[in-house]
């Protein structure tokens, strides 16, 4: 191993700017490779795509207030859930994860940016077109009304014409780029980029949850991937792969969708647990009991993930046998997630318990997926599924899981880590108000829903009888969907008025034990001027003053100190131990991101209104923009 | 509290409801006892694990240094808690979902057997060698067990009775199949569970449990063909429907009618509701629907008649008379 000085040498700040700083500007905005902004951009995009597809889904719990109302018609109905849906999973949850991912994975492992910046701009500009793709659909009066897992034969040709579900079929192909680039970007970023001494058994579990989301992202997404492209083939070319009638299969498409579809439930759900882990022990103020027991939580259900997408399909005719086994590999998988709820119990049983924002949301988080988890049991046995899939038990279910454990964690996340972003701090009062309003809200909101399934209300369901017992129930759960939807308001205007007025943050406002603390709020644009060295899983706690390593002659350690930063590169080190191993260089700006990312978009434009011309141009573009970014890179 | 709440709000509803705890099925018996296993399971698990949470919160807010070292390690209490205990737990569900969906697969030999064929936006029923095809109605004897086989031609749908037993989807190219008993009689409504387009909130049927005697009688009529007009308004009724699009879409078995993408309409006085139970079926809602079914359930595949109001008139006469 090389030797590494520890040493905390004095640099110039100014010179470390001049080589960091963007451009300033438009052609800044279009060009940067920072990770910190293209984090911000991913947060504040979907957080935009969150509030509208939002207000969708209280325009839907308006319409159910009461039965047999007009409000909206069937077919506006059927848009609205569609594109409320495929919003929520595809343009909001899974891009706000990355979102955070591309801001403090970076932080949190000690490095200057990510191991491909440009490629991690790349992703977002394509996460950026597809959405604004899905988005035109809607804004033209062209909007999918397939549901957001449009099964077929339903959103073939035949039923669904016009070129509604195709915004639908190639949005889904399309942001699914974005989503595997960002994979491999977060892969690499947290094996090679680490800190010199961060070696993996020291690695803060949100890094870990991040690299099992990686992982399941590049196994599961070809999946849907396939599935919405063979369902656009079948819509533009007539293959009939899923048109029974002309001898393809209707169920191979379900097949297909939920091989994704269930694991990608878990991708989204690992980085709320691992930040839920980091928050529960910095506010517990310990060490995170069982760390290692969480992590083998976080691999496994990674790994179980992929065996249960026909709990799904209980209702299909499948064999009993065939389901019995996938029912069994449900059942389990509550067993990780039981093994991380007592390893936080534990962690506050012996802890210092601080009720700041983040914590609060942090138990809430504990009080709704304990629910949606029992729930999410009893579903994978077989019998009962029978009776409520498909019903409001399920819609309850899943809300339980994709917005009480996944978007309460992403709050507790942005009440912790903003300040970090913008050096001011949210404020506490309107925290907790924004909380309590959503966490009565959002189970009187989603609470009766369950009930109704069982009074056999279906899902999708435009209107509804009276007579049938449903009425006060729906209208208590619509009560709760708007009070839910204030409390989130109240943390927008929290964040927006705290940007300008909040109290001053510094580097460390809670005491915690993470990389990212290490630096300013917010960071320089070089993330550290020195690579701190890391010898401890709780760096911040048990290293103080945190060393920083000093530049050494050779390629493993020239990148450590100021000079490294200077020479814009950052530290290579190895994958298990995190020992200096080489120097990295960080690309500057550059326009090739955003080029490529249009010509694809100028090609899936193409395609949905089936031009030759129009796809030449797409192809033109990426051609010369993947050429041209090429040969640049050959000459680094 | 929540759970409280579920209980009361389950003892307390159910009256109107297609409620799948108030049941008069086999099949939906033996769910409903699994819902029961499991909601004791569920109060007992979520009121232990969220008494955990808050005791720890608590505790932990009271004190300013780290608490001494339990006397159970973290270790042996994540183990024991997050492990051991729900193994034990999931273990008996597995038990109870082998046990009780194999009794619901096991089929019965002298079943009666029914084929529905889900439709854009109704149910087509037939009763295999009874010479029976109805629509959005199914009856069945009481008692006796039935085999539903079910398939589309057209989209995904999913056939559910809640009080009689879980669902089953109709899917395009293959034949499922769902077995139960209805142990009591009674009217029981039926839905649409599978998200199938437009139309999917207003797919429901009946499912009608009745004395194996009643049963008979109505299986008996009908199966046969439509009785002859008996006054002159009706015949010249038949006359327009014959020639007219009805025909185009519809069956009156015993007519020149012979149209298959609509319900066959031959018993339809018989039948107490219209659309897929849209509307009560009632002379007036009938007029309304034969002129324009649109306005009643949108989107609907049957156009409006373009009938002059005295052939309106008479076809609605011949349609009342078809019982």
């Amino acid at each position: 191993m090389a030797t590494i000085t520890a040493d905390a040498p004095g640099y110039d700040d100014d010179r470390l700017e001049e080589v960091w700083e963007d451009e300033p500007g438009i052609p800044g905005f279009l060009t940067t490779v920072d990770h910190k902004r293209i984090g911000v951009r991913y947060i504040v995009t979907s957080f935009i795509f969150f509030a509208v597809s939002g207000l969708m889904a209280l325009v839907l719990r308006t319409q159910l207030a009461t039965s047999n109302a007009g409000l909206i018609s069937p077919t506006t109905y059927n848009e609205l859930f569609t594109v409320h849906g495929t919003t929520m999973i595809f343009l909001f949850n899974t891009p706000v994860l990355a979102g955070f991912g591309n801001y403090f994975l970076p932080l949190m492992i000690g490095t200057r940016d990510m191991a491909f910046p440009r490629l991690n701009a790349f992703s977002y500009w394509i996460f950026l077109f597809a959405g604004i793709f899905f988005f035109t659909g809607f804004a033209i009066g062209h909007a999918p009304s397939g549901g957001w897992f449009a099964y077929t034969p339903l959103t073939d040709r035949a039923y669904s014409p016009g070129v509604n579900l195709d915004f639908w079929g190639l949005g889904v192909a399309f942001v699914g780029i974005s989503t595997t680039v960002g994979a491999v970007n977060f892969i690499v970023t947290a094996i090679k980029l680490r800190a010199p001494g961060l070696s993996l058994n020291r690695l803060p579990v949100f890094v870990w949850s991040m690299l099992v989301f990686s992982f399941m992202v590049l196994f599961a997404v070809p999946a849907v991937t396939v599935a919405a492209s063979l369902l656009e083939m079948d819509r533009l070319f007539h293959t009939s792969f899923f048109v029974p009638a002309h001898g393809g299969s209707a169920l191979l498409y379900q097949h297909l969708f939920w091989f994704w579809g269930h694991p990608e439930v878990y991708i989204l759900f690992i980085p709320a647990l691992g930040m839920m882990s980091m928050i529960i022990a910095v506010f517990s103020r310990r060490p995170l009991s069982g760390y290692v027991w969480i992590v083998v939580s976080l691999i496994a259900i990674g790994f179980i993930s992929f065996g249960v997408w026909i709990h799904h399909m209980f209702v299909t005719g499948l064999p009993l046998l065939a389901t019995a086994f996938f029912s069994a590999a449900s059942l389990v998988i509550a067993l990780p997630s039981g093994v991380q709820y007592f390893a936080w119990i534990a962690t506050m049983w012996r802890g210092v318990v601080q009720l700041k924002t983040p914590m609060l949301f942090a138990l809430g988080f504990l009080l709704i997926f304990l629910l949606g988890g029992i729930t999410g049991v009893m579903v994978s046995v077989l019998p009962f599924d029978y009776q409520v899939e498909d019903s409001y038990f399920i819609v309850s279910h899943l809300h339980y899981v994709l917005n009480g454990a996944v978007v309460f964690p992403i709050f507790a996340a942005l009440y912790y880590w903003i300040p970090k972003m913008t050096g001011r701090l949210l404020s506490e009062r309107l925290g907790h108000l924004s909380f309590w309003t959503m966490f009565i809200g959002f189970n009187v909101a989603f609470f009766p829903m369950s009930i109704l399934g069982l009074l056999g209300m279906p899902r999708r369901v435009y209107t509804y009888p009276s007579g049938l017992g449903w009425d006060t129930l729906n209208f208590i759960s619509t009560v709760g969907g708007f009070m839910f939807a204030f409390g989130v308001l109240l943390t927008f205007v929290n964040i927006l008025v705290s940007h300008r007025r909040g109290r001053p943050a510094g580097p460390d406002p809670w005491g915690a034990d993470s990389l990212e603390w290490a630096t300013s709020s917010p960071p320089p644009d070089y993330n550290f001027a020195a690579i701190p060295i890391v010898a401890s899983r709780h760096p911040l706690w048990d290293q103080r003053p945190l060393p920083v390593a000093a530049s050494g002659p050779d390629a493993a350690t020239a990148a450590l100190g100021p000079e490294g930063a200077e020479r814009r590169t950052t530290p290579f080190t190895t994958g298990l131990r995190a020992e200096p191993e080489s120097t990295m260089t960080i690309p500057g700006e550059t326009a090739f991101p955003f080029v490529l990312a249009l010509g694809i978009a100028v090609l899936v434009g193409a395609l949905l209104v089936t031009t030759a011309l129009g796809a030449l141009v797409g192809v033109v573009i990426l051609g010369v923009g993947v050429l041209r970014w090429a040969w640049r890179t050959g000459e680094h | 509290m929540l759970l409280v709440t579920t209980t009361l709000v389950l003892a307390a509803c159910g009256g109107g409801s297609p409620s799948t705890l108030h049941t008069s099925g086999t099949s939906a018996d033996k769910i409903a006892n699994v819902w029961w296993l499991m909601f004791g399971l569920a109060v007992v698990v979520y009121v232990v694990v969220a008494a955990f949470i808050v005791v720890a919160f608590v505790r932990g807010r009271g004190r300013t240094t780290s608490g001494p070292a339990s006397r159970i390690s973290d270790n042996a209490f994540v183990w024991i808690g997050g492990l051991v205990v729900p193994a034990v737990i999931l273990i008996v569900l597995g038990i109870v979902t082998v046990t009780t969906g194999r009794a619901l697969r096991a089929p019965d030999r002298g079943a009666l057997v029914v084929d529905v064929i889900g439709k854009d936006w109704w149910w087509k029923v037939q009763y295999p060698g009874r010479g029976i095809t109805t629509a959005n109605e199914i009856h069945l004897p009481v008692g006796q067990p039935v085999e539903v086989r079910l398939t589309s031609d057209n989209v995904v749908h999913s056939f559910w009775v809640p009080e009689l037993a879980g669902k089953v989807d109709t899917i395009p190219g293959q034949v499922n199949v769902l077995r139960f008993t209805a142990d009591r009689s009674g009217t029981y409504l039926g839905l649409c569970a599978e998200f199938c387009g437009l139309q999917h909130a207003n797919m429901h049927f009946q499912v009608v449990a009745q004395s194996p005697g009643d049963f008979e009688r109505w299986a008996t009529q009908e199966a046969r063909p439509t009785a002859e007009p008996t006054s002159e308004e009706q015949a010249q009724g038949e006359l327009v429907f014959v020639r007219s699009s009805c025909a185009g879409c519809h069956t009156v078995r015993g007519t020149p009618a012979v149209g298959t993408r609509g319900p066959d309409l031959t018993h339809l006085a018989s039948r107490r509701t219209i659309g897929a139970v849209t509307v009560e079926n009632t002379p007036s809602n009938l007029s309304r629907w034969i002129a324009n079914a649109g306005s009643a359930k949108p989107g609907v595949l049957m156009p409006p008649a373009l009938l002059s109001a005295p052939d309106l008139a008479a076809v609605l006469a011949y349609l009342e008379s078809r019982s």
